[in-house]
């Protein structure tokens, strides 16, 4: 790892002034990606923002029909929170599936959906849910939100502040996950929402994406067998030594049905 | 160079570290606490976990300056001073749950987490699927398993001491 400057600022205001005064600033909260990517040296950041200080950044509550979720909310956290359980059980549930116990016990949400990789659990139900990602300078729609590997509508500099859950009336999510490393080879997320049902796809592809034959066919019936006959394209999905694309693809359909049999 | 305060096992210690010391490079290179591993380096193979502020965390993946102001317990800071081992040291003898040792450390320190978090206690279910993150190539865990179901009935005072494995 290349050294680095550390700071540990209290206030968003702070950190974002950091952030912005230097390109090569990066922030941190629980840094289980990050430190591992410095590791690798596939950055090399001028200095260290260590969020963690900024009070702003933190908390669970709901607000009437929302769920709000502070950046810095870990994993831990989400998965046993009583409001996340209550409101939205199948996002609790996700964020007790995340890597491992210690992974868990650092890792945010925040990091996670910033950091938008391919195999993350969290952006599929941002996603899914249809939340909005608010920063230090506006609201974003999930819908505008990810943009493809590791890349979102986030500008440099500008910090997410906290993700907005519309509180739907069921949930689900199921994956398949790699034997060995544990990531996601494809994961499934369905929401039955007010404005409609959402399925999106996590792990299979690039980013996540919106799969709107299924979304039609459980609008029309929310049953297992409404996504059985639907075939996912292989088309554009990631192939590599633990799957092929038309693996994945195979696994979108079987996980749709789990998720919403997960969701009841 | 920027300092950091940290109290490791009960003692404080203020040392100075670059900005990308990790912790696990504090305790075993500043602090000579050689008790907890670096295995694979990667956050995935657990022989580094100590407690942070009561969580059980990868010391390889946390910055020695994140832990500025925390609790540190390492497995140096489990037996007694006068040597008595922690429960789970002691089932983990007893029950024979190593064989070359590396792993112990994070282990154990995974080991005593899970189970402070169960306090109705755990199937061997819940405790295969709660050392997800340590990884041991010599025993195939089972006998790690039977030492934490052993150990979790003492620390949680159902038994007065821990039930002798088989013969």
């Amino acid at each position: 790892m290349y050294d680095f400057a550390y700071h540990k600022p209290t206030s968003v205001a702070d950190a974002v002034k950091i952030l912005s005064a230097d390109p090569d600033a990066r922030p941190i909260s629980g840094g289980q990606t990050l430190l591992p990517a410095l590791k690798h040296r596939l950055n090399k950041p001028t200095s260290v923002v260590d969020l963690s200080g900024i009070a702003e950044l933190k908390g669970i509550k709901r607000n009437g029909d929302t769920l709000v979720i502070g950046a810095l909310a870990k994993h831990v956290e989400v998965s046993n929170s009583p409001e996340v359980k209550a409101a939205i059980p199948a996002l609790a549930m996700m964020a007790g599936t995340i890597g491992d116990t210690q992974v868990r016990n650092r890792g945010t949400i925040g990091g996670s959906v910033a950091n938008n990789d391919p195999a993350a659990d969290y952006p599929s139900a941002v996603l899914g849910l249809g939340a909005t990602v608010v920063t230090d300078k506006r609201r974003i729609a999930a819908d505008d939100f990810f943009q493809g590997m590791f890349t979102t509508a986030l500008e440099p500099g500008e910090l997410l502040v906290a993700i907005e859950f519309p509180i739907p009336e069921k949930a689900g999510y199921a994956k398949m996950r790699n034997p060995a490393s544990r990531y996601v080879m494809a994961g499934v997320f369905v929401a039955k929402t007010t404005s409609g049902v959402r399925v999106v796809v996590n792990g299979a592809g690039p980013g996540v994406f919106r799969q709107a034959e299924m979304e039609k066919a459980l609008s029309a019936s929310w049953s297992e067998a409404a996504v059985a006959g639907i075939k996912q394209s292989a088309d554009g999905l990631n192939g590599d030594i633990h799957g092929s694309a038309e693996y994945r693809a195979h696994l979108v359909t079987v996980m749709a049905k789990r998720a919403v049999a997960a969701a009841g | 160079m920027p300092q950091v305060t940290l109290t490791v096992n009960g003692t404080t210690h203020t040392a100075e570290v670059e900005g990308r010391t990790l912790l696990v490079e504090l305790l075993r290179e500043t602090l000579r606490l050689t008790g907890t591993h670096v295995g694979c380096d990667t956050s995935q193979c657990g022989a580094c976990v100590v407690h942070v502020d009561g969580a059980s965390v990868k010391s390889c993946t946390i910055l020695a300056l994140q832990a500025n102001g925390a609790q540190v317990t390492t497995i140096e800071g489990l037996a007694k001073a006068d040597g008595a081992l922690h429960p789970m040291q002691e089932a983990f003898r007893e029950y024979h749950a190593l064989q070359c040792g590396f792993c112990t450390p994070g282990m154990v320190m995974s080991a005593i987490d899970l189970v402070q978090k169960h306090p109705d206690g755990m199937s061997e279910k819940e405790i295969r699927e709660g050392l997800e993150g340590n990884l041991c190539r010599c025993t195939g865990y089972h006998n790690i398993v039977k030492a934490i179901a052993a150990a979790q009935d003492v620390m949680h005072g159902r038994r007065a001491e821990l039930a002798p494995a088989a013969e």
